[in-house]
């Protein structure tokens, strides 16, 4: 793989926690936009945008699926704001084992906000219309190699899979599935 | 596969401990569409007359609309179907939040429960698995407490929780069941889950819902969106404030209670205060609200914001909607300090924010009359607010004449007797009303008062303007971009009416155009209701996004079935009409249909009956209120006329047994 310069569109939701009323369309809305075929079903548990909502202490927190996490880490974090405590790993992106966020319901795979490739705004965003989420575009330059987003796909797919049923059944299964074909 | 809707209903028989997953009939959705329809077949079917509403025979259904937990914005209703210990009739009352969609996802149309448990239990569904647990330690908790308690010892924050707090466990006939920042309060619902011994149902759910038709659905559901966007940026001029934009009436939202304040009663209903409202309590109202409000929050995918979380100082957080804001303020004869914090502990009790107040006013009313006597109330305190708390113990304990208030303003008055019935002055059919005492009749008002089977007055106006615009003008300009009327001559009412001379309240709109108006109104609440779709976005408010002309879309490309507008109408009317034939299979009749006496100063008795028989007859009902034999052929309804027949609510070959012509 080489490095190249590649002019690259750096793309930002900005998040505004104060104008969140919780009403969790975000999740519905990316569920479907991702659904085979395209919003032929929804399930807010398929969500690569979540939604921590606790009224009662006023937390409501809309987080992105991020990269996924092998293991759980060691060291956690608690934040308090404004006189408000939220849970520990309230504000991180992973799908880790620690938790069932970003993952889908059945089969554990880890989810990943990809902006919804191929829109012209992220789904969350447009239909969140209290405007917590906005889009805020630029260009930069950046000295990457191009991503093989394909093969990561899948590898982290398998890894997770493996994480999940141990590597040893994965392949096993593997197995089974190349004889069937 | 089946779209919008999952196919499966869960039923649960609490006296044996037995629960199973059943499919339903995909024709009955055809027929009935879902949510109150469907519960209404289930009800017809299941729950003969002579059951009473603390029989375990009764049934208590939690249904999610027909496209609850589709993209479909604001569609999030759980409507709440059981018989009422109140009013003996049908009850349907419903929430929105969030239960309703997360019930879908967990792979259910409806919970239907029946029997009793022997002991406090909580439902706790979560997929395919569901538990009947343990509800001992939550005895005497409140509402919102009890959901707290249980998300933490189930570890599910998410799951979804509706319970029912002292009021309901002790059976109050106008108890409510609580969820988060939603309620299903109308009825007496919450006594008859307390009955069952059903603290909460605890629902997490994490699998798909189809829709028929991606892409059409999507663009109609786009449309809405920008509908919205629209009516948000363009309110209806010329009305006030809560009537202008979308949403449920948005009392978290709006400070100047002016109009409320001036032109509903106090009290028991009694008295009007033109000149309450000063600069000096609008500031310090303001400040309160302000205050006390954290935050304006929606109902699952909905951008109304139409509740709040409400934190008054000293007291545990909890969450308000709509009118309740007032009720007891006015009831009490208080300010908005009062009102918010007694709010705090009646929603914890889970208790009807329209029924609760206006019974602590009438015992006030009936001590103060001398009806009551100081022995019926051992240490009250002095002051009306110290009253109001101390009733509120009372009722929910059912502890000394708490016990009797707790049947509500009918039963009670007429267990005290004495002449108290004067004082349960302000009902429908058992039922307390909103404390609205008015001058002159309104035709369109008198009917839907009547004839509203949901019992409250705000569950079946909507739509078409509450009065005329004084120009003609501004009624040419309203109706110009009118496109929800089902046909262009509601335009034409609206155009020709004037507030005063010719064309004028109460002989215009003339008594066909009330049919048609009050029909129209009644229809779309109806067709909320199957689908689960927010009245604030659909029948309450004027120019709402959803209508008679997209709703059948919404229908074909969600759950797949060929609807359009005739065949949704005539699908509506066939439910609508269930709902009639339930309750007139109890017993009501044409004398239960009728405003309160003194709603109205000034009456047009020949008006009023004139009114009566021709909407009866619009609808396909006869001299007594009763669907006909062919009517009822009409709609596929022939095993109700049957039915009548075979039970002498009908003859076989006339429609009214003779003895009843009269009545
Ligand atoms: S759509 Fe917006 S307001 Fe609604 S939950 Fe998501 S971030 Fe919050
Ligand atoms: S940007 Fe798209 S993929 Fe990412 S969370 Fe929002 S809707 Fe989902
Ligand atoms: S309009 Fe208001 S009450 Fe209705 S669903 Fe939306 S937020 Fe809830």
């Amino acid at each position: 793989m080489k490095s190249q310069k590649t002019k690259k569109t750096i793309k930002t939701i900005k998040i505004d926690v104060d104008k969140c009323n919780g009403c969790r369309a975000c999740e519905m809305i990316c569920s479907a936009f991702h659904a085979e075929p395209k919003y032929s079903s929804n399930n807010p548990a398929r969500s690569r945008i979540r939604i921590i909502r606790e009224p009662l202490r006023d937390l409501y927190i809309p987080v992105y699926a991020g990269e996924y996490a092998v293991a759980e880490c060691a060291g956690r974090d608690k934040y308090t704001i404004d006189g408000k405590e939220y849970d520990e790993c309230s504000f991180c992106r992973a799908s880790c084992p620690s938790r069932d966020e970003f993952k889908e319901p059945d089969s554990g795979l880890p989810l990943k906000c990809d902006m919804c490739e191929g829109e012209q705004e992220p789904l969350c965003v447009k239909w969140c219309m209290h405007d917590a989420l906005l889009l805020e575009e630029r260009e930069e330059e950046v000295d990457e190699p191009e991503p093989e987003d394909e093969q990561e796909e899948l590898e982290i797919g398998l890894e997770a899979l493996a994480d999940k049923y141990g590597l040893e059944k994965v392949k096993d299964a593997m197995a089974r599935i190349s004889k069937k074909d | 596969m089946r779209y919008a809707e999952t196919g499966f209903n869960l039923e649960v028989d609490l006296t044996r401990g037995n629960i199973e997953k059943v499919a339903t009939d995909p024709k009955d959705t055809e027929l009935y569409l879902g949510g109150l329809g469907t519960n209404a077949k289930i009800l017809w079917d299941r729950v003969p007359p002579e059951v009473e509403a603390f029989s375990p025979e009764n049934l208590l259904i939690f249904a999610a609309g027909l496209l609850c937990g589709t993209p479909a914005i604001g569609c999030n209703r759980t409507i709440v179907t059981t018989i009422s210990p109140q009013t003996k009739l049908m009850a349907f009352s419903m929430m929105g939040g969030f239960l309703a969609p997360e019930l879908k996802y967990a792979g259910y149309d409806k919970v239907i429960l029946r029997g009793k448990s022997p002991s406090l239990v909580y439902l706790w569904i979560n997929n395919d698995k569901v538990e009947i647990r343990d509800a001992a330690h939550l005895k005497g908790k409140g509402a919102i407490e009890t959901a707290e308690i249980i998300r933490k010892e189930l570890k599910q924050p998410k799951a979804q929780v509706a319970a029912i707090g002292m009021a309901g466990e002790n059976r109050v006939f106008y108890a409510s069941i609580e969820q988060g920042r939603s309620s299903a309060s109308r009825g007496g619902i919450g006594a008859v889950m307390g009955d069952k011994g059903v603290k909460a149902i605890v629902v997490r759910g994490t699998q798909d819902i189809n829709v028929a038709q991606p892409e059409a659905f999507m663009e109609l559901t786009n449309e809405v969106m920008d509908y919205i966007q629209f009516r948000n940026d363009n309110p209806i001029p010329g009305v006030m404030p809560i009537l202008a934009g979308l949403g449920s009436p948005q009392e978290m939202k709006v400070h100047d209670e002016k109009w409320h304040t001036e032109n509903f009663n106090w009290g028991n209903s009694r008295t009007r205060r033109k000149g309450f409202w000063t600069d000096e309590i609008a500031l310090e109202w303001m400040e309160t609200l302000d205050n006390a409000r954290t935050r304006l929050i929606s109902c699952y995918n909905c951008p109304m914001t139409c509740g709040a979380t409400i934190s008054m100082p000293g007291l545990p957080t909890y969450m308000m909607k709509c009118f309740t804001k007032l009720t007891y303020t006015m009831a009490a004869y208080s300010d908005l300090d009062f009102g918010l914090r007694i709010a705090q502990r009646a929603t914890e009790y889970g208790l009807d924010g329209f029924s609760a107040p206006q019974v602590m006013a009438f015992a006030l009313e009936l001590l103060e009359n001398g009806i009551l006597t100081d022995d019926d109330f051992p240490e009250m305190p002095a002051d009306t607010e110290g009253r109001f708390y101390y009733l509120l113990d009372k009722i929910v304990r059912r502890e000394g004449i708490g016990d009797i208030l707790a049947n509500g303003t009918y039963w009670a008055a007429k267990e005290i007797g004495n002449g108290a019935e004067d004082y349960a002055h302000n009902n429908i059919k058992k039922h307390e009303q909103l404390p609205l005492k008015l001058s002159m009749l309104n035709p369109i008002y008198y009917l839907m008062y009547c004839t509203g089977e949901k019992i409250n007055i705000t569950q079946i106006e909507g739509q078409f303007p509450q009065a005329p615009y004084p120009k003609k003008e501004h009624r040419e300009a309203f109706v110009k971009d009118w496109h929800q009327v089902p046909d262009d001559k509601f335009k034409q009412y609206f155009v020709d009416w004037n507030p005063r001379g010719e064309n004028s309240m109460p002989f215009y709109p003339t008594v066909d155009m009330c049919c048609d108006i009050v029909d129209w109104q009644e229809m779309m609440h109806y067709i909320d209701d199957a689908l689960g779709q927010c009245a604030g976005l659909s029948s309450f408010p004027l120019k709402p996004p959803y209508h008679i002309h997209n709703y059948p879309k919404f229908i074909s490309a969600g759950a797949g079935i060929e609807m359009d507008e005739d065949s949704l109408s005539k699908a509506a009317k066939r439910y609508r009409t269930l709902v009639r034939a339930i309750n007139i299979r109890r017993g009501m009749r044409r004398k239960d249909e009728t405003p309160p006496e003194n709603h109205w100063k000034k009456r047009f008795p020949e008006l009023e009956k004139e009114l009566l028989d021709t909407y009866y007859k619009f609808k396909g009902w006869n001299h007594d209120g009763i669907p006909t034999k062919a009517s009822l052929h009409e709609l596929g309804l022939d095993y109700v006329g049957e039915d009548f027949v075979k039970r002498g609510i009908l003859t076989v070959n006339e429609d009214v047994p003779s003895e009843e012509a009269t009545a």
